[in-house]
């Protein structure tokens, strides 16, 4: 296929100098209804900000350049159908999970999952089997899954639908997916794979294995991360083994009937770009990665982690365009490095949990700003450094699941002071943003290491998210 | 021919030059590098669009920013100079005999080829055997430096183009931890006059404030950067640039000056009340 093409802007171009008259949705008319909202904005960009009509196709069923850019898209990717997505990887991986299951269906995955996945659970009212992944004691985050663990879910658990991987992990850890593909399919089950923090996999060399390639039967893919597409865009993908008009019903439950030019046409270009230069770009990625990492390594008491790590099982591969830098051995955590970089050195970072931070690099970096951000690092050494006795280090707990998320979500439920809540059996999500990962998801039990952990997150700053309560004082748990 | 060269100070200030000949253009991995001959200011040097000298007004800055600290600190000897690779200031630098080591880090080694070529009189002492010439990124540079100069001199160019880096908190963190326990850390501080700049100039003073024991701004006139009025920066460990000043051990060197004197010296730290205004409306914060 010709991957100069870009359909869906091509067609909002055209339409442009059509000058049609405006008679429809969006009310701002090309932004005239709103003077003050096309100055912020721009007049090209609230000129483009149509609804959909003939000539520029209709996200909900589409037959023409829609279609024509998500042929395109499942070319670029080596998919045989890519769906164009406007609700975020979130609604990515909530539509995966609807496609293959329904109320009362086992599916295999890491607990370690971003929190739509759980979300989904709760939504159709499917089980999750929990394969607990390692985790590297001195880095305190979560691995992947191992080959022999997943295998024996599987073969626990003959009646699951499907077994879910994350490719990679927020961290750009990647287990062994091609291995796991291949034990699904051997068992009858699909494999799923929320690849958020993977698009440039697809395009780069030397990176880990996609999930298209690998096999796997459907991918949640972030263009809007690594790919250079606006917030909120990204791409769902699915093999042969998958109805496309099924798929297409399932998204069309949840997702808006008014998709967003602007992210689609975004999306279409992004697609392009990655598909004629994606191979130079993630080249220069990955050299300015490992250049910081490098210099990041040069500072005492900060380790950049990369490949080194990698065992051939729970760690298979690691995405070296991850920038992970481990901060306790400065005697700070993860999140505290965050917030002066932020506050003091005006350095915004991706996230800091309680022993890492993450710096994103992508497409749009400037070798001058990563000398900035590597400056900071060996300032903030020098101003703040202290000992890292009794620091926790420990982001990912072993989960003690009791009842399904669905069930424990709509279960009759009493709000409780969050130190009253020990052993008694949680209602809903807890967990710091980002990362995104719960510490705790509906129908799981409350432990004193989850309480420590809470209440430490909390006093180091974290941004914690999830409870109907915003300031996290109670916690709804399930009545006795 | 009637060709003028016009920088914009403002969206809605420009300063023109007459031009008679363009000397050197080329566009280099950083940014656009010119040489321009002038009647009126004779040959200048212009980076993405900006002055950075003219062959009749530099002296008065690179004066400014040299013998400042070395008539405050009496046995300076070890000197780096990031920034600007045009060689006034190393000129300068070089007159002093105590000076053991001049360290210049520059990032684009087209300014200095361009500098050698063109403006030779700027350039003609970078060859001295003091001088160690390193291309690179200066935050780079910096921050694997400790506990070794008596002297940085931050000759950079304005804060919005590739020497943004030099005017962050973390940049002056990293001087601050390459300079001796007794060391000044000069740069300069832009102009104090139109918002934009007064902004810039006010943001990098409260991050070099937050920094050293000791930060004071001291002024000049130079007239071709913007308002022809512009200002420096006075950082430092252990040195008061007032109560500190030796001008009789300064002026007992004899060194031939036109804009810089120890009576001058004085006066350069007494600034408008404006100006003290921004400056403390930072400060205190």
């Amino acid at each position: 296929m010709n991957q100069n093409r870009a359909p869906i802007y091509e067609a909002l171009d055209n339409f442009k100098r059509q000058r049609v008259v405006p008679f429809d949705v969006p009310g701002h008319k090309r932004g005239r209804g709103n003077p003050e909202l096309a100055e912020f904005l721009g007049q090209k960009c609230v000129g483009i900000d149509v609804n959909s009509m003939k000539p520029l196709d209709n996200l909900c069923h589409p037959i023409s350049v829609i279609r024509e850019a998500e042929e395109l898209a499942a070319d670029a990717f080596g998919a045989a159908h890519a769906f164009l997505m406007v609700g975020g990887t979130t609604s990515c991986v909530q539509s995966m999970v609807l496609s293959v299951c329904k109320a009362g269906d086992k599916i295999i995955l890491p607990r370690n999952v971003h929190r739509s996945v759980i979300n989904a659970l709760v939504l159709c009212g499917a089980v999750p089997v929990y394969v607990n992944p390692e985790v590297d004691i001195r880095l305190g985050i979560a691995l992947g899954m191992k080959r022999e663990q997943v295998q024996k879910a599987i073969e626990e658990n003959p009646d699951a639908v499907a077994v879910f991987v994350n490719n990679p992990t927020y961290y750009g850890i990647c287990s062994d997916l091609k291995a796991i593909v291949d034990m699904a399919h051997k068992a009858g089950m699909l494999c799923l794979a929320d690849e958020a923090h993977g698009t440039h996999f697809y395009f780069g060399d030397n990176l880990p294995i996609s999930a298209m390639k690998a096999g796997a039967d459907m991918a949640s893919v972030s263009m809007h991360k690594s790919g250079g597409s606006l917030t909120q865009s990204s791409f769902l993908l699915t093999s042969d083994a998958l109805s496309e008009g099924y798929v297409r019903q399932i998204i069309n439950l949840t997702q808006t009937t008014s998709a967003s030019y602007l992210l689609m046409s975004s999306l279409d270009i992004s697609r392009r770009n990655l598909a004629l230069r994606g191979k130079e770009i993630f080249a220069q990625v990955l050299k300015n990665a490992e250049y910081a990492r490098d210099e990041v390594n040069q500072i005492d008491g900060f380790y950049a982690f990369g490949k080194e790590l990698v065992n051939g099982d729970s760690v298979y591969d690691f995405d070296p365009i991850k920038l992970s830098i481990h901060t306790l051995d400065i005697g700070m955590a993860g999140i505290e490095v965050y917030d002066i970089l932020r506050d003091e050195y005006d350095i915004q970072i991706e996230f800091g949990d309680l022993g890492n931070i993450l710096a994103y690099l992508s497409i749009g970096d400037r070798i001058q700003d990563i000398e900035r951000l590597v400056s900071a690092l060996a300032e903030i050494r020098r101003l703040y450094k202290k000992n890292p006795t009794g620091m926790l280090s420990q982001e990912y707990i072993d989960p003690i699941v009791v009842k399904s998320p669905q069930e424990a979500f709509y279960a009759d439920k009493e709000s409780l002071p969050i130190n009253e809540t020990c052993d008694r059996i949680v209602s809903e999500f807890v967990m710091c943003y980002p990362p995104g990962i719960p510490v705790l998801a509906p129908g799981e039990k409350i432990t004193p290491e989850i309480l420590k952990y809470i209440n430490y997150a909390k006093e180091k700053g974290c941004n914690m998210t999830g409870p109907a309560d915003a300031d996290i004082n109670f916690l709804n748990v399930l009545k006795n | 021919m009637d060709i003028w060269f016009s920088e914009s100070h403002t969206p809605d200030v420009k300063l023109s030059l007459r031009v008679t000949k363009q000397l050197f253009s080329e566009i280099s991995d950083y940014q656009s590098v010119e040489v321009l001959e002038t009647p009126e200011f004779g040959r200048v040097l212009v980076l993405d669009g900006n002055i950075m000298l003219t062959e009749r007004d530099e002296f008065i800055y690179d004066e400014m920013i040299t013998h400042v600290p070395m008539a405050v600190h009496p046995s300076i000897k070890n000197v780096l100079v990031i920034g600007v690779g045009d060689g006034g200031v190393v000129k300068e630098l070089t007159r002093y005999e105590q000076i053991e080591s001049i360290d210049m880090v520059e990032l684009d080694e087209v300014v200095v080829r361009a500098c050698r070529n063109y403006l030779p009189e700027n350039a003609c002492r970078l060859d001295d055997e003091r001088v160690h010439i390193t291309y690179g990124n200066p935050l780079k540079f910096i921050r694997k430096c400790e506990n070794k100069y008596d002297l940085i001199i931050v000759d950079s160019n304005d804060p919005f183009g590739p020497s943004e880096g030099l005017f962050t908190k973390e940049f002056y963190g990293n001087c601050y931890n390459a300079l001796k326990d007794d060391g000044i850390m000069v740069n300069q501080q832009g102009s104090p006059f139109y918002q934009e700049d007064a902004v810039a100039m006010q943001q990098s003073h409260k991050r070099i404030a937050g920094t050293f024991p000791i930060s004071r701004v001291y002024q000049a006139h130079i007239p071709t950067y913007a308002a022809g009025y512009w200002t420096f920066g006075f950082a430092s460990k252990k040195y008061h640039p007032i109560d500190d000043l030796d001008a009789e051990q300064w002026n007992s060197k004899h060194l031939r000056t036109r804009y810089y004197t120890t009576r001058l010296h004085k006066g350069a730290f007494y600034l408008p009340a404006f100006l003290e205004e921004l400056l403390e409306e930072v400060e205190s914060k």
